[in-house]
C-alpha cells in the first residue's frame, strides 16, 4: 500500500471513531482534531514504508493521544490540560487499544461526534458543514464547492459552528437509553439534510454535490452499523440507497430535470435498489413504523416498477396518507396528491392541494405539480399561469428548464386532449 | 478439488474508497477471474452488500432472528469464491493473484465438501 490514495481511505474510515476517542479523551474538539491531524502525518510517513497497522483506528488514536500530550508537556499550547488521571496511562500502549474494543465506548464516541454536529443551536447549513468537516473529514475547499461558495465564506462558517458547540457545551456522560435515542433522531436528521444539500443538486452541479449523497449514505451506514436493530435508521439508510440509486437518470443531457415517469430506469443503480429492499424489509419486521420507513417504501414501491404503469399508487397514496398522519405537513399532501391524481385522477388531486395554496404560495413544487393538474384538465391558461409562477420560484436551473419544457408542450399543443390516467 | 476463498476486508474501510479506486480493484480482479474462467476453474462469485443488510438466523426453538451479521468482528465477511484447485498450494497461488489485485484484508482458503452450482438467476452487477 504505497498509493496516498488508498491510506487516504483508510484514514478517511477510521476518523470517526479515532477523532471521537480522541475527543472523549482531550474533551476539546480543536484538541482532539489537531491529534487526529498529527497521527495522519504521521501514518503518511510510516504506513507507505512499515505498511498499515492491522487496526488503523487503535494506531491514530494511540498516535494522536501521545502526540498531543508530549505537546501539551512542553507548554507549546495554551489548551488546559487534560485531568491528572487522563493522562496516567500515558504511556501504556494497550490501553488504546483495550478502549477499542470496548463497544459501548466506541457506540457512543461516534454518537457523540455526530451529536456535536447537529447541536440544537446551529442551522441546518451550519450543521452539515460542521459533519462534513468534521466526521467525513472533507476539505473546507470541497465542502465550498459543493454548497456553490468561497473557501473563505465556509471557512467561516465552520470556524462559527465550531464557537457555538465550544460555548454550548458538549455532552461527556455515556448517554441514558432515552438520551441516546434522542440523539440518534438528531444524528438522523442531520444525515438527511446532509443527503437532501446533495440531492436538489441542479445538473451542472450534480456531480459535485452528489459527494454529498454519497457520504450521507456513507454516514447511515455507520450510524445503522451502531444500533443493528433501530427500524427508523434502517428506513433512513433504505430511503437515501433508493432515492440515490435513480441518481443517473434524474438529469437530462441538457440538464434538466427528468421526472420519475420519463425517467430511463435501465439508468437506475440496481446494487443500491438491492440494499434498499433489503434494509426496508428488515425494518417492515420491526413493526414499527416511522416517517423514514414510510418514505422508504414510497421510494421501494417506484424502485419495484419496472415501469410507470407497473407503480401502485394505490399503496403509495395508502402510505403518503399514513405519513400525513404521522408528520403532518402541507408538502407530504402535495406529494400524496401526486398518487391521488393517478389513483382518481387530476380533478380530485387538484381539490385536495387548494386548501394548501396558503402555505405553499413561495413554494417551487407547489406550482410545478399544480400546472401539471390543470394542464391534464385540459385547462391550460391556467395551466400556463401556475409554470409562470412556478418558473420565477425555480430553485436551480434544472427545475426551470424542466418547467419551460412544460410551458413549450402548452403552446404547441393549443387543442384541447384528454391526457387523464 | 474445489475450494471456496471467502474474503474478508474492513468494511468501514472498503466503504470508504472512491468510486473510481472501488472500479479499479474490480477491473483488476476480473482480470483474474477471466485467466480462471478460461482454465475452466471458476465457480461462483459473490460480493455481498454491507453487513448492515444482514439478518441472522439463530436456530434455536422458535428460531430468533437478528439484525446484523451472524459475528461482530474487525473484519467482515465481504464476498466468496469457488474455485477447482488441484491442491491447498495451488488454491493459495490462486488466492495471492487475486491478493495482489485487491491487497489489504485476508482470505480464508476452505476446501468445499459438497457443491451444487444450483440455478439462481445471475445478480446485479458489480
Amino acid at each position: 500500500m504505497t498509493d496516498t490514495a488508498w491510506i487516504d481511505a483508510a484514514l478517511t474510515s477510521a476518523r470517526p471513531q479515532a477523532l471521537g476517542a480522541l475527543l472523549r479523551y482531550f474533551r476539546n474538539l480543536d484538541t482532539a482534531e489537531e491529534a487526529f491531524q498529527n497521527a495522519c502525518l504521521r501514518a503518511l510517513k510510516s504506513w507507505p514504508q512499515n505498511g498499515p497497522p492491522r487496526d488503523p483506528a487503535a494506531w491514530l488514536i494511540m498516535v494522536g493521544r501521545n502526540v498531543a500530550i508530549d505537546d501539551i508537556r512542553r507548554g507549546k499550547k495554551q489548551t488546559p490540560l487534560p485531568e491528572d488521571e487522563a493522562i496516567s496511562d500515558l504511556d501504556d500502549a494497550e490501553a488504546a487499544i483495550a478502549e477499542r474494543l470496548d463497544g459501548s465506548h466506541y457506540r457512543d464516541d461516534i454518537l457523540r461526534l455526530l451529536f456535536i454536529c447537529c447541536h440544537p443551536e446551529l442551522p441546518a447549513t451550519q450543521q452539515i458543514a460542521l459533519a462534513l468537516r468534521i466526521v467525513s473529514g472533507l476539505s473546507v475547499k470541497q465542502i465550498a464547492r459543493a454548497f456553490l461558495v468561497t473557501e473563505a465564506a465556509m471557512e467561516q462558517r465552520i470556524t462559527r459552528a465550531k464557537a457555538r458547540v465550544a460555548d454550548a457545551g458538549v455532552p461527556f456522560e455515556t448517554p441514558g437509553a432515552v438520551e441516546r435515542s434522542e440523539r440518534l433522531a438528531a444524528v438522523a436528521a442531520m444525515i438527511y439534510l446532509i443527503f437532501n444539500e446533495g440531492y436538489s443538486a441542479s445538473g451542472d452541479t450534480a456531480e459535485i454535490r452528489s459527494t454529498l449523497c454519497e457520504e450521507a449514505i456513507r454516514l447511515a451506514r455507520l450510524l445503522l452499523r451502531l444500533f443493528q436493530s433501530e427500524p427508523e435508521i434502517m428506513g433512513l439508510t433504505a430511503l437515501l440507497l433508493l432515492q440515490h440509486a435513480r441518481s443517473a437518470a434524474r438529469f437530462g443531457a441538457d440538464g434538466a430535470l427528468v421526472l420519475l415517469d420519463d425517467q430511463d430506469r435501465s439508468l437506475w443503480n440496481q446494487k443500491m435498489i438491492a440494499e434498499g429492499l433489503a434494509l426496508i424489509d428488515k425494518a417492515m419486521r420491526h413493526r414499527r413504523s416511522g416517517p423514514y420507513q414510510i418514505q422508504a417504501a414510497i421510494a421501494a414501491l417506484h424502485a419495484r416498477a419496472e415501469k410507470p404503469d407497473d407503480t401502485d399508487w394505490v399503496q403509495i397514496d395508502l402510505l403518503y396518507g399514513a405519513l400525513e398522519i404521522m408528520q403532518p405537513s402541507p408538502v407530504v399532501t402535495l406529494n400524496r396528491a401526486v398518487a391521488v391524481s393517478k389513483v382518481r385522477g387530476a380533478q380530485a388531486a387538484l381539490e385536495m392541494i387548494e386548501p394548501l395554496g396558503a402555505r405553499l404560495s413561495n413554494y417551487f413544487h407547489f406550482f410545478g405539480v399544480k400546472g401539471a393538474f390543470l394542464m391534464q384538465l385540459d385547462r391550460n391558461e391556467q395551466a400556463r399561469i401556475a409554470f409562470d409562477r412556478a418558473i420565477a420560484l425555480a430553485n436551480t436551473s434544472a427545475e426551470a428548464a424542466h418547467i419551460r419544457m412544460h410551458l413549450d408542450r402548452l403552446m404547441r399543443d393549443s387543442a384541447p386532449r384528454a391526457r387523464a390516467k | 478439488m474445489l475450494y471456496a476463498i471467502l474474503c474478508y476486508h474492513d468494511e468501514d474501510l472498503v466503504g470508504s474508497w472512491s468510486k473510481e479506486q472501488d472500479a479499479a480493484v474490480m477491473a483488476k480482479l476480473s482480470v483474474v477471474q477471466e485467466k480462471l474462467t478460461q482454465q475452466g476453474r471458476l465457480g461462483p462469485v459473490a460480493r455481498l452488500l454491507p453487513t448492515t443488510a444482514a439478518t441472522t438466523l439463530r436456530k434455536d426453538d422458535p428460531p430468533l432472528v437478528i439484525d446484523g451479521p451472524f459475528a461482530e468482528t474487525k473484519e467482515q465477511l465481504l464476498g466468496f469464491y469457488v474455485i477447482d484447485a488441484k491442491n491447498l498450494d495451488d488454491a493459495l497461488e490462486v488466492a495471492k493473484e487475486l491478493g495482489q489485485a485487491n491487497p489489504g484484508g485476508s482470505y480464508e482458503i476452505r476446501p468445499v465438501g459438497y457443491f451444487t452450482p444450483g440455478s439462481a438467476p445471475k445478480g446485479p452487477n458489480p
